[in-house]
Parts: C-alpha cells; structure tokens; sequence
C-alpha cells in the first residue's frame, strides 16, 4: 500500500482503525514531496519539520485516549494568501517575500483546531492573477501530468500539490475560476463554494466581492469533508452567510435519478476544444443512463461575461492592493528622495507585469468620467448575469459545462499574450459573477494524456446537490483509477 | 466698488470624533492620547486579510445627530472606497460615504442680528478618521501613529447658508453644542474631534451665482476660524478689486502670521474613485430603529432654554448663554440641584467663569471643576462662612487646583472671622493704635468709620465678616 495513493477519507479510516499513524502519514507525504517537489515546484514555503513535529503530538494524544478530531494528524497544503501567523505569506510576490502575518486567517484557525499539520505554502500566481501560476515571482509550477505544461491558476501550487501527492488534499482561493481551473487542468477536484459560505477573513483580497476559498483534492468526498470543516458563519467578515451548518458527505447518495440538467449551449461555442466538448458529451449520455434529465438551455449574458468579470475585478483589486505601499510591511524602494517615491518605486518594483496591469485597468474603470461607462455599466450586467442563472436554476437543478476551453497548455504559450489568458477563464468567471457554487471534476484525458475537467454549478447554497451529482459520476467513471499523472518530461 | 458691494458665502464641512468605545470596524478603543501604535490591531493597520466589521453604534449616534439636526435619515444606505495615498491611510483608501448618506436634507437655527436664521444641512454621513503623521520626532523621518486610524467621524456638511465669519462661528458653536447635548461626540477642538473644513467666496450683492471657493482644512479653534474667513474674505476682494480671478484651491491657514496659503496645486487634483465598499454589506434601518432612536434623544438645548425661564426664572439673555453649551448647562443644573438658588449659579456661571474661560482662552468643557464644587461655594458664601471677595479667590483656585471649596479655604485658611470675641480684639486693637480717626469719628466725621474698618480689614487679611466688623466699631465708638 502506497499511503500517499490514498485520499483523505481513506486515510481517516486507516487512523480510526489504527493501521496507520499520524507520523506514518506525514512522513510519506514528507518523501514524496522529497521526491517530486523539485520537478513541480509547488511549495514557497516548506514547514514539513513543525508538521511532522505535529503529527507526532497528535498520535501521543491518540494513544493517551485524548479527545481529537477524526482528521487530526492528516496534513493539508495551504495556498499562500491565507494569512498563517509565524510562516510567511507571500501571495507569490516580491511585495510580500518577507511578510509574516501576526494572524491566522479564520479557516487556518479552523485548521488548526482540528489539529491538521500544514506542510506548507503553496505556489500562485502573484496576488491570485492568473490562470497558469507563471505569474508567481518565485517559481513556475509544473503540471505533474506534463512538467512542460502549467497547472493552471491561480491555485496551480495546490492542485500540482494534490495531483503529484505531495499533500492529501489543499486550500486554494476562486475569484474566476482560480480553484476549479487548475483542478481541471491537474486532474484533481476543486470547489469554489457559494459566495459567503466560506469566511474570506485572513484570505488576501484580490477582489472581495468574488474571492472564495475551497478545498482542491483527490476525489470528491474528501472536497466534502473539507468543505464541512471550513464552512460557517464568521462574525469577522460581514460578507459571509449565516446558514445551517450541514455535512456534506451525508449528500453523497450516489443517485442522481430525477436530477436535471441543464447543458448551456453557450459554454459549448467557439474555442472551446473539440476533445473537451466530446469528453463532455460522453458525461451528457452518461448522466442520462444513470436516470438524470439533461436538456440543452441558454444564460444569455455569458458572452458578457469575461468582460464584466475583469472590470469587476480590476476594480476592486485596484483598490484592494494599494495598502502595499512600502510603508508598513512589505517591499520598499531602496531608490527614494521623497513620499511619491517610495509609491511610486516601491509598487513598481515590488508587483509583477501581471498585477500592475490589472491595478492600472482597475484604476482605469473607477476613474471620473469612466465609472459610469465601465464600473457601473458592470455592475448592471452583474445583475443580469445573476438573474439568468436565476432563472436557469428555477428549470434546472445543475448546470453542466467545461471547466476549462482546453486542457492545460505548455509553460510560456499564453503568459505573454494576456488576453489569450484571459479567455481560458471563460468558463469559470460567471459562476463567481453570480456568487454561486461550482465544482469541477476530472472526466477523462486528451490524445497527449492531459486531463480534461467538467464543471458543474449549482444554486446558491446547494453545495449538495453538485457535490452528489459530481460523486456520482465519479463513481461511475473511476477516472482517480483509470489515470495517473507521469511526471512527463 | 467698495467692500460692502461684495457678499459673503461660507460652507461647513464638520467633522466630529464620535464617542463610541471602540473604533468604527474594528474593537480597538478610540480613546485620546496613548503610545503611538498601541491602540491598534491587524484591522485598523491594514494588514493583508483583513475585513472591516461596521459597528452598530456608529450608525445609532449618527442617525441621532441627525435626528437632532431636523435631517432626513436614509433606511438603505451603504459604505465606499475613497482611494488616495497617504501615510496616515493604512487601506490607501478612507471607507466613507459617497452617493447614498445616513442622513440628508437638514437645518439648524442659529440667533443673528437680524433675528433667528436657519441654517441648512446637505448630509451627514459616517466615515473613518485617518492616522497620524509625527513629523521630524527622530531624525529627519516621519513616524506614523496608528491610533486615531478608523476612530468614528461623521462629517456634517452645511449649504453655503452662512454669511459672515460671526454666522459661521455661531453655526459651529450651536452644531457643538447639539452634539453635546446628544452625548455623541465629546467635542473637543483641542484634541481635535471637532474640526472643520471652510469653504469661503464672495459675490457681488444681489447676485445669485456663486464665486469661486476656496477651501481652508482642518480648523479646529474658534478663534482661527473666524480669523482664518476675515483674512481670507479680505484677500479675495484684494484678488478681485485688483481685477484678478479667485482660483478654486485648498489653504492652509497658518495661525502665527495670520495668512492662508496654498497647499497644492491644481495638477494634483485628486480622483478619488469612489465605489461601493464590498466588504462591507448595505447599511438598512427600519422605521422601528429610527423610531427608538428618536424617543431615545436627550432633551435638547431648545428645551432646556424655555425651561430656565419658566422654572428657574432666568432671563432670556441668561439661558441662552446658560444653554449654548452643553457643559455649561450641566454646570448649571449640577449646581443648581444642591444648591436651590438658581439665580445664583447663573450670576456666577455668566460673569466670573464666563470671565475666566475668556482670560484662559479656554472652552466650558475645560472647566476642571464640577456642579458640586460651584454649589458649596455658593453656600459658603451665603452661610457666610467665607466674603464675595475670597469666593473669587475659590473659584481661581478651582480653575487651578479643583478640589472642595471648603478644602481649599481650610488649606489657604480664607475662613471668614465671624466670631464676636475674636472681632471685638481686632476692633480694639485698631482703636488703640488709631485714635486721631476715633477722635474724628466722635467729632463727627463718619468717613473715618470706613478707615478704620479698612485697617481692620487689613489686619485679619480680609477674613473679618464685614458686617460685624461695621456693627462692632460703631458700638464701640458710641460707648
């Protein structure tokens, strides 16, 4: 038996039964990453010695008969823009190489309440923007399917991670697609929950009214008992939900008789890959063997989607960065006679090409003269947006459409071009545009043997209905047992 | 033209620290003064990951100074981004209020010499105040003091209703005066949480366009203010007499030459990008929430004038000086609950302390002593324990060192000599070393009785009762 073959709901039995240690589990993980880490490249920080310190503690509390969660002792990967007080959280750039935070983000806390050992911090493109992580300012994440290929973004450190089985499973951050992009690119499952389900506090803002956290692992189980351990209320941030606390494995029911589906056709448009389109038709006929309804349907708006998406974002993240100024914490200009200075120097050398683009077109859309034409013109077809899915979703019980428009692309084709970026979040961006749930799941690999991700979306708070409609696919498929990455060189 | 051609137009941009215990997003205290740096938290300094949390007090203090300014409260407001650099600004942006304000559509009234003048408000809204900067404390640098970073302000923004530096002054003492009253800011222009930003033009008498403004920030002294429009009213009419144009500018109104100069140019005009604060989700207020709001208010400086007249008997002229100030009307009351002599408490409040507040250029809420300490003074006055003249002496001494009026006549010993033996020695004494003045006397010159009480006078150092003293020398000289 291979311990890091397994995923987390496995590992937790194997804890239960006492067949397995703590230790014996994180020192696996350990020499793997020992072992793969220098062709991936996942992790800016490495604290496998404090997890492994950890695991040990835990398994002398288990002994004594001490009282700890099922999952304690199981280590987790964390995407480095969650706030983790005494390692560093860089968000992958130069702004932030030394920064410490003097806070745990909320779902660290929660982490760290039930006791997992975090290997560590995981590699992103700088502050979140992305869509392949070479825009991270210390090191390019390799696809472990193809290490000549990216993994996505901007969560590509922790997909890559769970992919190559250096962690069980991880916490990225969604605010277009960062969660369920990189998971369909890695051949893993990713979710971005519902819009305020998942407390933002401590997860460094991109663009506040988009950015979620979510589990990205191995199957889709595992994304449920994650999810089950970062949901809920936080007082701290006003913005997420007060809903009943459920468990989302209970949803699990393998069983998607009645269910309907709804196959919006404008997701299955102009450059959208035609191996993706027909890996999708194969789950279409699949869902309908196994006793699920799937109708073609329309969201009209989704052309205006991406542009909606990156006015929105750019906006708020224009604002939301410009507390890296060089005066408190963070990168500051040595080059510098006065105050303008320091701003000016100090944000010019410490963001990348990337995020400067994005500040200044953010900058651009709030400006006097342009709001009207830009911001709020946005924030109307926001409201659009919201209401065609509102409208989808009084038909249908899930929307099915690609993860992304293609499978993961080679290290430096788009990084130079950025609209071409851009588009390979055509898929995700609405989703977050509305404040919905979506999952994406692996459903099969091109001719090359880079694998292909279906999306699933749900309706506000139904994390439940996609999760059980994902499951049952993946019970059906056995992708996880069919393919596994090769580390192609 | 002359100088009575042109009229003068001022706005009122007020900002008032609210008195809430904690800060407006997260729960730091607001408390004045402290080391720099130590009341504040990963929230108000900005650090990455951060979320602003909007406390309900806030907005509770802010719908009652509009209540109590005639204002209309909005039921859906919301929160925005202003973005500009600056160091005091931890976020790079200030979250305020931008197109949807809590309350709008206002007015006060303020006493002129034409009579009673309403004074419209445009909106008061809440926001967070900013840092501050420490220039040149060690070295050449600056240091920057997060304490007073997201402490509460509401800006209380006036039309440009006002028309002379003295309207403009009893605007703001009257807007003081009601936020006072309304417990909702403490109001202290010293330590700043009253300070205020004057827009001044002039025009042409008649006209009904308005000239181009200029804005003066940051004023936080009566005086200045008044000094800083005179001034600059003057220097417009200069600009414009001389056939120049007033450029639309921020001054900055320096106190020691008595001028206001320019702080930046018009290249630096700032955008500030406002848009809706996601963070933070749509304030919403029900009509059960103003509602307890509004019979929740204190009785108001309205109120409290008519009742010094009919109850206490208090001219008009008394109450309204009684009531322009919060402290000074609790002073009042304080004192006046003990000591059940109205008229009193106000002869004193309206003529040696409104005297020494003058002197020591100080503001009623700097009066270090209490309602008590006025009362027991009174009442050691009229049991007579101690003269008119020494009660003047106590009250100095309470501006200087507050403590019990009885205290402190016992510690300087200013007891009043009011014992029979102990004045019929001092009578005797000054009889025996001045007897050409009793010869006088009792040849009838009734001026030397008031020598001879001078001289007694000055041998108990003031202490003697004066009235005995009278009555005493005369029986002694007639004997």
């Amino acid at each position: 038996m291979n311990i890091t073959d397994l995923t987390v709901h496995e590992l937790m039995e194997k804890l239960e039964k006492k067949e397995l240690t703590s230790e014996e589990i994180t020192k696996a993980y350990i020499d793997r990453i020992n072992e793969k880490e220098k062709d991936v490249d996942a992790f800016v920080t490495l604290t496998t010695d404090d997890a492994l310190k950890q695991a040990k503690e835990i398994d002398e509390k288990r002994k004594n008969g001490e009282d700890v969660s099922k999952l304690a002792g199981i280590p987790i990967g964390i995407k480095d823009n969650m706030c983790t007080k005494g390692v560093k959280t860089t968000c992958s750039s130069k702004m932030l190489e030394n920064f410490i935070s003097p806070y745990d983000a909320t779902v660290v806390e929660k982490i760290n309440e039930i006791q997992m050992p975090s290997l560590g911090k995981l590699n992103m493109d700088e502050f979140a923007m992305g869509g392949s992580t070479e825009y991270s300012y210390f090191k390019k994440t390799k696809n472990p399917w193809n290490l000549n290929k990216v993994p996505g973004g901007s969560s590509g450190g922790s997909a890559a991670a769970v992919a190559a089985k250096m962690v069980p499973w991880a916490l990225g951050s969604d605010t277009g697609g960062s969660i369920r992009q990189p998971a369909s690119l890695c051949g893993v499952v990713g979710l971005k929950p519902t819009y305020g389900l998942v407390s933002r506090f401590g997860l460094v803002a991109f663009a506040s009214s988009l950015d979620q956290i979510g589990p990205i692992t191995k199957d889709v189980k595992d994304a449920a008992m994650l999810l089950n351990v970062i949901a809920g209320h936080d007082e701290r941030d006003t913005t997420s939900a007060i809903v009943e606390k459920k468990d989302y494995v209970k949803a699990l029911k393998n069983d998607v008789k009645g269910l309907k589906i709804g196959v919006p056709k404008e997701y299955f448009g102009e450059g959208i890959n035609e191996e993706v389109k027909e890996t999708l038709e194969e789950a279409i006929k699949k869902y309908e063997e196994l006793g699920a309804t799937v109708e073609e349907c329309s969201i009209n708006v989704a052309d205006y989607a991406l542009a909606t998406y990156y006015i929105i974002a750019c906006a708020e993240a224009s604002s939301n960065l410009g507390r890296f100024d060089g005066i408190r914490y963070g990168y500051r200009t040595k080059n510098y006679e006065n105050l303008k200075d320091i701003y000016r120097n100090s944000r010019s050398e410490g963001f990348g090409a990337e995020v400067k683009r994005r500040i200044i077109l953010g900058t651009y859309v709030l400006s006097s003269g342009y709001y009207d034409a830009y911001y709020k013109k946005a924030q109307q077809v926001r409201t659009l947006v919201k209401q065609e899915f509102a409208k989808a979703f009084e038909k249908y019980d899930v929307l099915l459409t690609p993860t992304s428009p293609t499978v993961a692309f080679n290290i430096g084709e788009k990084s130079e071009n950025p609209l071409e970026m851009y588009l390979s979040d055509i898929c995700t961006v609405s989703v977050n545009i509305a404040g919905l749930p979506g999952i994406s799941i692996p459903v099969g690999v091109d001719k090359s043997g880079m694998p292909i991700g279906m999306q699933l979306i749900g309706n506000h708070f139904e994390e439940e209905t996609i999760l059980n409609a994902a499951y049952t696919y993946e019970q059906s498929i056995k992708f996880k047992e069919k393919y596994e990455p090769e580390f192609k060189k | 033209m002359s100088r009575e051609d042109y009229e003068v137009v001022i706005g009122l941009e007020v900002h008032a620290e609210l008195s809430t215990k904690t800060k407006i997003f997260c729960s730091c205290e607001t408390e004045f003064g402290g080391e720099p740096n130590t009341h504040c938290c990963p929230i108000c300094m900005a650090m990455p990951g951060t979320l602003p949390v909007l406390n309900e007090k806030v907005v509770e203090y802010a719908v009652k100074a509009g209540l109590a300014t005639n204002c209309e409260i909005s039921q859906d407001s919301k929160n925005d981004r202003k973005n500009y650099f600056y160091p005091d600004l931890p976020k790079a942006y200030q979250i305020s209020q931008y197109d949807k304000p809590l309350c709008e559509r206002g007015f006060v009234e303020i006493e002129t010499e034409e009579g009673k003048k309403k004074i419209r408000l445009t909106r008061i809204h809440i926001e967070e105040d900013a840092g501050k900067l420490n220039h040149d404390e060690f070295g050449r640098g600056s240091l920057v003091d997060l304490n007073r970073a997201g402490v509460p302000l509401i800006e209380i923004v006036s039309e440009p209703d006002l028309r002379s530096a003295k309207e403009a002054e009893s605007y703001l003492r009257k807007l003081k005066s009601i936020l006072e009253y309304i417990e909702v800011s403490d109001c202290k222009m010293q330590e700043g949480s009253l300070r205020a930003d004057v827009n001044v033009s002039i025009r042409k008498k008649g006209t009904s366009e308005f000239g181009t403004r200029t804005e003066m920030k940051n004023m936080n002294s009566f005086r200045s203010i008044v000094r800083a429009i005179e001034y600059e009213v003057e220097r417009q009419i200069d600009v414009v007499e001389d056939g120049g144009k007033i450029e639309q500018e921020t001054l900055r109104w320096d106190d020691v030459s008595g001028k206001t100069f320019s702080m930046r140019d018009k290249e630096d005009a700032e955008d500030y990008r406002y848009f809706p604060d996601p963070d933070l989700v749509a304030i919403r207020l029900s009509d059960e929430y103003i509602e307890n709001i509004k019979k929740g208010l204190p009785e108001l400086p309205e109120s409290r004038r008519a009742r010094y007249i009919d109850e206490y008997k208090l001219t008009e002229k008394e109450a309204n000086l009684l009531t322009s100030s919060k402290y000074l009307s609790d002073l009042f009351e304080d004192a006046t609950k003990i000591s059940k002599n109205p008229k009193a408490v106000a002869n004193w409040i309206m003529s040696d302390i409104a005297k020494t507040l003058n002197e020591k250029e100080l503001e009623p809420d700097q009066i270090p002593f209490t309602g008590e300490h006025l009362a027991e003074l009174i009442y050691l006055i009229e049991k007579g324990t101690i003269s008119n003249t020494i009660g003047k002496k106590v009250l100095a001494e309470l501006f200087e060192n507050p403590n019990k009026p009885s205290k402190i006549i016992e510690e300087k010993g200013w007891i009043q000599i009011s014992d029979e033996g102990a004045i019929k020695e001092v009578v005797i004494k000054v009889m025996e070393e001045n007897p050409q003045s009793v010869a006088d006397y009792k040849a009838g010159k009734e001026k030397a009785l008031g020598f001879l009480v001078g001289q007694a006078m000055k041998q108990t150092k003031g202490k003697a009762n004066p009235q005995m003293l009278n009555q005493m020398f005369k029986e002694e000289l007639n004997k």
